[in-house]
């Protein structure tokens, strides 16, 4: 497979990799309409919107983004489009700026949920996760609540081996709330620094799957009331308006506290964590560009936007 | 209903357009304003939609619309057609190997998209039709995922071939279609990893098992609630392996599932099945006028009444045949209520079917909160605890033998004093329903559907 040669690339090298094919669809299309118009006018608005919509930032967030916009250029006397580019940027990078306490969980003591819908990369994130934390130096432990689907358990595993992490787990088909209460027992006696706990991907519109994934929430604040509690929603970059459905939903049984972003190496850029972070306020706290263990890191919007919209040529 | 926000939004709109007698240009532009919206919403494909709104419009603005008497209907119509057109138009079947060849079925897509689950569905449902499928695992990456195949294989009854050890999927591929011929099965779904589009390597390994082995059908399967790249991710496919057809997966969801009129109109390929649950079961047909009538709100019967044919086996049919006598002299006791249940649960639960059923207008998330499939099992535990002679006649019950019954199914003798009460309830109204429905006898207890049917077409428009 490409595991080999995608190693020895570093992580901004590969997202601006990944992005610069966004840029082939959204970003250039952008450049295109900022280098090739005189003038800003209601043509180049109306293009404009159509770039972002087609990028999945989604109607109401590009609504927004374009009023705003078309504020500060009318109030600021613009007449340049490639200045009312940067005006762009600037917006675009401000909006997905997380909070300097963003991370603080991540010292511990903390309890991790991690919540999406299914095959969007929650058990590979957690693994993902879990290594970047014990790079830092904490002492993780992994939680297996995925009991229902087949073969989660031995997915995680692996991972869990590959990161030099314990794993509580659970037989298949026991109730995830067990898991989750041996987990957070254990984390208190083993005084862990961060507990990641995956579960099964379910569908936001379940009922009795959501109440399942709240009571998960209840138990983990019922038995370690102390703890930083993170609650972070996994998107695959490819999902599209649906996000933000999933986001209200699951927000409303689990308050979420970010989202982490996968799958970034494809073509979707993930416009729809701007959308989810627009209407929701919800901010993107980690990013995932590959398979690797090391290809999942803290979200840095500067770094993001200026890969996003950065025009010199690819050497990578 | 996967389309249900689109359906509201479409109806608005036209709810609009209805208050007037005439359409005028302007009135079809405001319209086709809010389509584009909804359409962009639920994640249609942006030149797709531009495409639709301008077919929809020109023949909106003709003039049969403009001096029909019911214009908003006109509209709904060009609409439902349109939509018919670019999902569709007709139904496609999976096709097979001619003469005694085997199938050789290949599904990819991207990761997560739901391949090892939709290859188990399809083998379960291949079985149902007569054949004798054979799963292969050629994901030799993703830690668990042959694990995955082969608890789903065992779930759908269907064997799994595995190569220890190798990590070639051409050498598994081709040593999967001799295994097959060797032990009697006539196709081999072969469930590949989960790769990107623009993975060159990863793309070559899908040429090279297509080179290996002889596919019969390439078949990629697409997240119904992919975004704007859900047609990129199509047209790749298409072009590098090659691919005969799409499969939704994940519709269950509250997704507009806007992949679906998008898809098709850019590849020209068919979407053949929809995914709509994680049972086994849940694998179904699709329909583009099915589907389209789903968009505007107007039910889904015509999918529950086969489904409900397609779990329906010999036995069953004996079985329904006796019940339905005795229901003809008004007899029904616990036997039959849970031959009932049984297959209500083989058609995917109580709210599965609901969810179904036209111009109820429930929304998927009341029907969840509505049927209480647990109670359910609590109750069916209380038929489970009484003796043969109990459930052949309810008479037997006294408050002696109610009261092990309870004890026996872990409830309380209120809850058993309620379903009894509930059940005679019911009793009576099989002892009405003869004189009632006299016209039509069905074999299966959901004979009463048929009067679902009529509902849906008064409660379809809402207008």
């Amino acid at each position: 497979m490409a595991e080999e040669k995608e190693k020895k690339k570093g992580f901004f090298a590969r997202l601006r990799e990944g992005l610069s094919r966004t840029r082939d669809g959204v970003i250039s299309g952008m450049d295109r309409l900022f280098s090739g118009t005189a003038q800003i006018d209601g043509d180049f608005y109306e293009e404009l919107e159509e770039i972002m919509i087609t990028g999945d930032i989604g109607v109401s967030a590009t609504d927004e983004i374009m009023t705003k916009l078309k504020k500060q250029v009318r109030e600021q006397h613009i007449k340049d489009p490639a200045q009312c580019r940067e005006l762009l940027i600037q917006n675009i990078r401000e909006q997905m700026h997380v909070g300097e306490d963003a991370y603080d969980f991540e010292k511990g003591p903390s309890v991790v949920l991690i919540i999406g819908v299914n095959g969007v990369g929650k058990t590979t994130s957690v693994a993902k996760l879990a290594s970047i934390y014990k790079a830092d130096g904490r002492k993780v432990l992994i939680a297996a609540a995925d009991t229902f689907r087949a073969a989660a358990k031995d997915q995680l595993e692996v991972w869990c081996q590959r990161a030099g992490v314990d794993m509580i787990s659970g037989a298949e088909g026991a109730d995830p709330g067990s898991v989750v209460y041996d987990a957070v027992t254990a984390a208190k006696a083993r005084h862990t620094d961060v507990l990641l706990i995956d579960t099964a991907g379910r569908l936001h519109n379940k009922k009795n799957l959501m109440q399942e994934l709240a009571k998960l929430d209840r138990i983990i604040s019922r038995e370690y009331p102390d703890c930083k509690r993170e609650n972070l929603l996994v998107l695959d970059a490819a999902t599209g308006q649906n996000a933000l459905s999933q986001a209200r939903e699951f927000s409303d049984v689990a308050k979420l506290t970010g989202v982490v972003l996968t799958k970034m190496d494809g073509t979707s850029k993930g416009g729809i964590a701007i959308a989810v972070q627009s209407e929701l306020g919800i901010p993107v706290k980690y990013i995932g560009v590959g398979e690797q263990l090391d290809d999942l890191q803290r979200f840095d919007p500067d770094a993001y936007v200026a890969a996003l919209f950065d025009t010199s040529d690819e050497e990578c | 209903m996967a389309f249900e926000s689109l359906s509201e939004k479409l109806s608005n709109v036209f709810r609009k357009l209805s208050g007037k007698g005439k359409l005028s240009e302007s009135d079809v532009t405001q319209a086709m304003k809010e389509v584009k919206m909804a359409l962009l919403e639920a994640d249609v494909n942006f030149k797709v939609v531009k495409q639709f709104v301008n077919t929809v419009s020109q023949r909106a603005v003709g003039s049969d619309v403009m001096n029909g008497l019911n214009p908003a209907q006109q509209v709904i119509k060009i609409v439902n057609e349109e939509m018919i057109r670019l999902m569709g138009p007709a139904t496609t079947e999976l096709s097979f190997a001619q003469g005694g060849d085997i199938t050789v079925i290949m599904m990819c897509g991207l990761q997560g998209s739901g391949k090892t689950t939709t290859a188990a569905k399809l083998a379960a449902k291949l079985t149902l039709k007569g054949k004798r499928p054979l799963l292969a695992a050629l994901d030799v990456y993703r830690p668990g995922a042959i694990r995955q195949l082969q608890v789903n294989g065992e779930k759908a009854g269907v064997p799994v071939f595995t190569l220890e050890g190798s990590k070639d999927p051409c050498e598994i591929a081709k040593e999967a279609v001799s295994y097959a011929e060797k032990s009697n099965r006539n196709v081999v779904l072969l469930d590949t990893a989960g790769r990107l589009q623009i993975d060159e390597d990863m793309m070559r390994e899908l040429q090279e098992i297509r080179r290996t082995v002889d596919v019969t059908q390439s078949l990629l399967v697409v997240d119904a609630m992919t975004g704007q790249e859900a047609v990129n991710v199509a047209k790749t496919f298409d072009e590098k392996v090659g691919i005969d057809g799409v499969i939704l997966s994940k519709m269950d969801g509250d997704t507009r599932g806007g992949a679906a009129l998008s898809v098709k109109a850019v590849t020209g390929k068919p979407i053949l099945f929809v995914g709509m649950g994680e049972k086994m079961a849940d694998l179904e047909q699709f329909h583009p006028d099915r589907m389209a009538s789903r968009i505007l709100g107007m039910g889904d019967v015509l999918t529950l009444i086969e489904k409900a044919q397609e779990v329906q086996t010999e036995e069953d049919e004996k079985k329904n045949k006796e019940m339905t006598d005795r229901l003809k002299k008004g007899r029904f006791d616990f036997n039959d209520y849970l031959d009932t249940m049984k297959q209500m649960r083989k058609l995917g639960g109580m709210s599965s079917i609901l969810s179904m059923m036209p111009g109820l207008g429930i929304s998927k998330d009341e029907l969840e909160g509505a049927v209480d499939e647990k109670k359910l099992a609590r109750i069916e535990a209380i038929v489970l605890s009484m003796t043969p002679a109990e459930r052949a006649n309810p008479k037997l019950l006294t408050p002696q033998r109610k009261f092990r019954i309870a004890r026996g199914s872990g409830n309380d003798i209120a809850d058993v004093n309620r379903f009894l009460k509930q059940f005679r309830q019911m009793q009576e109204m099989v002892k009405k329903m003869p004189g009632l429905t006299g016209r039509k006898r069905h074999g299966n207890p959901f004979g009463g559907m048929s009067g679902f049917q009529g509902f849906g077409r008064r409660g379809g428009f809402p207008f």
